[in-house]
């Protein structure tokens, strides 16, 4: 029996020369029908590039395919060389045979169009559908994809959406013409871990459903355990390993592949935390969390009356010298909101922050999330490194430079790139640089608001383990913001779960992680992809989040606790 | 429409600050304005002549005496009487404001279907030949004057087809349609000629960047043609650049065209303002300029509302 598709020592290459410029260096592999095959890289290692190469829609990013074929079997039966193939050809490939979906849900839909006419042209493309039997099949497969009050939805405009319902539609539409092969380039990187456990859900039930293949593109190995038939691990635009999935996860055979699986974080359910730092009963924090409440105010109309969104809802907490507090939850449970309102960034409604005082007049200092915004392009890393000791009104002088050159070494950067400037360094070196910079005023406590998250995985590993020293050498207290359940395990001490506004679990991580106790908690720690779980099945669950804006005047009810152990609290949940 | 309701309640308040600040500019102005309205002549009055002129126009009051009345006229519909024309500024505006207005209209019309079409051609075709020829033209369409192609293009006609554009006076839309585009649509390509190199520069710039958007590479994945790629998902979304610049290059023309009107001698409202300004007809500057302020502020709120028009995402607002 022919593959479906068949892919044979393909270049891509980039640029005016593209054959001295290439991505992908000599890239073969085979997809059966109704297979699923997983790639797995970093960026930069050509994944992206390869999969887009098997519709040639690498073209229009200025890639060009300079050696290999790609054999395509369509579904008339004829096959058909994707390498060679004019515009004209690709273009009733593109949708009827091989169907696609992007991993920003936030910018692949066009956002002037309906989500119904978006939907309603795949069909009237790829299968000459008009008018109401267009609409029709467009609500029929947004029912497939699980859209609750499909009807409705065809009249709304992408951003009405949340991302993972926007991700069902790019998902529906690629559905349109039930292509035999789906591409799915890291569809699930943008989105919160539960919505993400849904979409997978959802993408391995109408894989059932359809019998179609697909390419699953992902930098998360542990995400594709459970899904992938077989696994094509790719490095610097090379193969370097390719199997059915128990052998590569089981069995790795070549080093990155190891080194995949073993260094870089993976959910363990608590088995991985941090053995150090017993929390000593008898010192004073150095932070002093007292419900904290941070409340945005939303005009609704002239004559309406005013609402909020509460943001943060009552958090309390304390932050030990020398420990790491995570707090996990996402996107707009206010995890961010918390640590910007301790750094003073917004202003609080009401609550207590005490902060002890610390070695300096700054105890408390802040890493972003994205490496590449928080440097000013225009500073070289001696401006950059001396601004915050210039606002506080310290002088650029040999002193100063002495401590810029031996915090740059301990953040394992070299001392000669004081005036080198931000573009020249990777993503991990800057970020190394921020947390370099961060230190410059000898702080007590660094917030890390998703310092991690934009960073590859191995990267990732090696900004954590750097963290830890640190942690260690200066002992410096945490607040570590994160999504990321396999970070949180490796670096917290402790974790506060927060879900809408409010934290709802916090203890010591080892607890936390193995033996969660509030309802989100244990949906959100099932919801993490895991290499040792992937035999696991879950359903499709939507809970949604519920909303935060509140009518004026309006206060929650005073939240009631339980114990679940030695230093494990965890909020009473009301009966519904 | 509560937004409208609100802009337009907003614009008694800026045009109150606009007319403040050209009743004082105007009388800063070095020499008088008695001076100025008779020329050589103002230096055969006597002084007593000369004040009663001044107690005539009411310029011999204190300046903020003078803006008082000057308001309370204003209130009553009345700008006030030009002492060029001797006849009230209201009936001159109404009388000169078509023709800069149906001027206007055409050179953004003309603007607008060559700079629009021209830019998405070259933006599909970035970086090849016919790019950077019409990134040429838009160049040299930018920086060529608009008198120097407005006598070229009198030069062309009379020289080559010995035709002579009707000057002077002006013929309306409703008495006779197409003598009365026949008369503007010179003056209105000279115009439109720089308006339409913007245009095709911006609505490029603006195509280029919505040509890599994510939502591109979406409708291709799904088969769809370069066409429909280009017209129907990138377009709209490039627009709203486009609508930005038209309103402030239209609103500027609703202001008259001094050069252009020079040229081809139409009584627009740039000539007047002009004249009146030379020869120091302060009841005329005044309700000109307030008058194009008014005008301006006018398709300023006609942008935003187009904005509405064009995103959903400002029409209906977040979640």
């Amino acid at each position: 029996m022919t593959p479906l598709l068949s892919v044979r020592d393909l270049r891509v290459g980039f640029g005016q020369n593209p054959a001295a410029n290439e991505v992908v260096k000599g890239v073969s592999f085979d997809l059966a029908a109704g297979e699923t095959l997983a790639i797995v890289g970093e960026s930069g290692s050509g994944k992206s590039v390869t999969a887009l190469s098997v519709n040639r829609l690498v073209d229009f990013g200025g890639g060009r395919i300079t050696n290999g074929s790609i054999i395509l079997q369509r579904s008339d039966g004829s096959t058909l060389d994707v390498a060679k193939a004019e515009e004209k050809v690709l273009r009733t490939i593109r949708g009827r045979d091989v169907g696609m979906i992007f991993q920003e849900p936030m910018t692949s839909l066009n956002p002037v169009h309906t989500v119904g006419a978006q939907i309603e042209e795949a069909f009237k493309l790829n299968r000459g559908l008009h008018g109401a039997e267009a609409e029709r099949a467009a609500l029929d497969v947004l029912d497939r994809v699980r859209i609750p009050d499909a009807k409705s939805r065809l009249a709304y405009y992408p951003h009405q959406l949340s991302g993972g319902m926007r991700q069902r539609v790019m998902i529906a539409m690629a559905l349109a013409s039930s292509p035999r092969l789906l591409i799915a380039d890291e569809p699930t990187t943008a989105l919160d871990v539960t919505v993400q456990a849904q979409i997978m859900a959802l993408l391995a039930e109408l894989r059932a459903e359809t019998g179609m293949s697909m390419i699953f593109i992902t930098h998360d190995i542990g995400l594709v355990a459970g899904i992938a038939d077989r696994i094509m691990v790719m490095q610097h635009g090379l193969a370097v390993e390719q199997n059915t999935t128990d052998a590569v996860l089981d069995n790795p055979q070549h080093d990155y592949t190891k080194h995949l699986l073993n260094a870089v974080p993976h959910f363990t359910s608590g088995k991985a935390v941090r053995a150090d730092g017993e929390r000593a009963a008898t010192s004073e924090p150095i932070i002093k969390v007292d419900d904290l409440v941070v409340r945005f105010p939303v005009k609704k109309g002239l004559f309406q009356p005013k609402g909020a969104i509460h943001a943060v809802d009552g958090v309390s907490f304390d932050l030990m010298p020398g420990e790491t507090l995570a707090i996990v939850g996402e996107s707009g449970s206010g995890k961010s909101t918390t640590a910007r309102a301790i750094l003073g960034l917004v202003e609080k409604h009401r609550g207590a922050i005490a902060a002890k005082p610390g070695r300096s007049r700054r105890p408390i200092q802040m890493v972003f999330q994205d490496p590449f915004a928080s440097l000013n392009p225009r500073l070289n890393v001696e401006a950059l490194m001396a601004e915050p000791a210039i606002a506080n009104g310290q002088k650029l002088d040999d002193a100063l430079r002495d401590r810029m050159r031996f915090l740059l070494d301990r953040v394992g950067l070299p001392a000669d790139v004081l005036n080198r400037y931000p573009h020249q360094f990777s993503g991990g070196q800057r970020q190394r640089l921020c947390i370099a910079r961060v230190l410059m005023l000898n702080p007590d406590v660094v917030v890390l608001d998703e310092a991690v998250s934009a960073l590859d995985v191995s990267v990732q590993a090696r900004v954590l383990d750097l963290l830890v020293d640190l942690q260690r050498e200066f002992s410096l207290a945490y607040l570590f913001i994160s999504h990321d359940m396999a970070v949180v395990e490796r670096i917290a001490h402790r974790i506060a779960v927060m879900y809408a506004g409010q934290i709802v679990e916090i203890g010591e991580a080892r607890s936390v992680l193995s033996d969660p106790q509030h309802s989100y908690t244990k949906r959100l720690i099932s919801a993490v992809p895991a290499i040792e779980r992937r035999r696991q099945h879950f359903a499709i669950d939507a809970t949604q989040v519920p909303s935060l804006v509140r009518p004026a005047g309006y206060e929650p009810p005073p939240a009631n606790w339980r114990e679940a152990g030695q230093d494990h609290r965890v909020r009473i949940e009301e009966a519904k | 429409m509560n937004y409208v309701v609100q802009r337009l309640l907003t614009f008694p308040l800026i045009l109150l600050g606009v007319s403040v600040l050209v009743f004082v500019s105007i009388r800063m102005v070095p020499g008088d304005a008695i001076t100025a309205m008779l020329g050589t002549e103002a230096g055969l009055l006597t002084p007593a002549q000369r004040s009663a002129l001044a107690a005539y126009f009411g310029i011999d009051q204190p300046v903020w005496s003078q803006y008082l009345r000057w308001l309370s006229g204003l209130f009553q519909g009345d700008l006030g009487i030009s002492s060029i024309y001797g006849k009230p500024v209201l009936a001159i505006i109404i009388e000169r404001f078509p023709l800069t207005l149906q001027l206007a209209l055409m050179s953004m019309v003309i603007a607008l279907s060559v700079g629009v079409p021209l830019g998405v051609f070259a933006a599909t075709r970035n970086e090849k030949p016919s790019d950077l020829i019409v990134r040429m033209l838009a160049m040299l369409g930018q920086s060529t004057p608009s008198f120097v192609i407005g006598v070229l293009i009198i030069y062309v006609l009379s020289v080559f087809f010995g035709f002579v554009p009707a000057m002077g006076t002006f013929t309306p839309l409703f008495v006779d349609p197409l003598a009365s585009i026949g008369q503007l649509i010179f003056p209105a390509i000279t115009l439109g000629f720089a308006f339409a190199a913007s245009v095709t520069r911006i609505s490029r710039s603006a195509m280029l960047d919505v040509l890599s958007d994510d939502y591109i590479r979406t409708a291709r994945s799904k088969g769809a043609s370069q066409r429909s790629v280009v017209w129907r998902h990138a377009l709209p979304n490039a627009l709203i650049p486009v609508v930005t610049l038209s309103g402030v290059e239209f609103g500027y023309l609703l202001g008259g065209a001094v050069i252009v009107e020079q040229i081809f001698a139409l009584p627009g409202l740039g000539r007047l303002v002009l004249d009146a300004i030379t020869q120091r007809d302060y009841a005329l500057v005044q309700g000109t300029v307030l008058f194009i302020a008014f005008n301006f502020l006018l398709v300023n709120l006609l942008v935003d509302l187009a904005y509405v028009a064009l995103d959903p995402r400002i029409r209906i607002g977040g979640r």
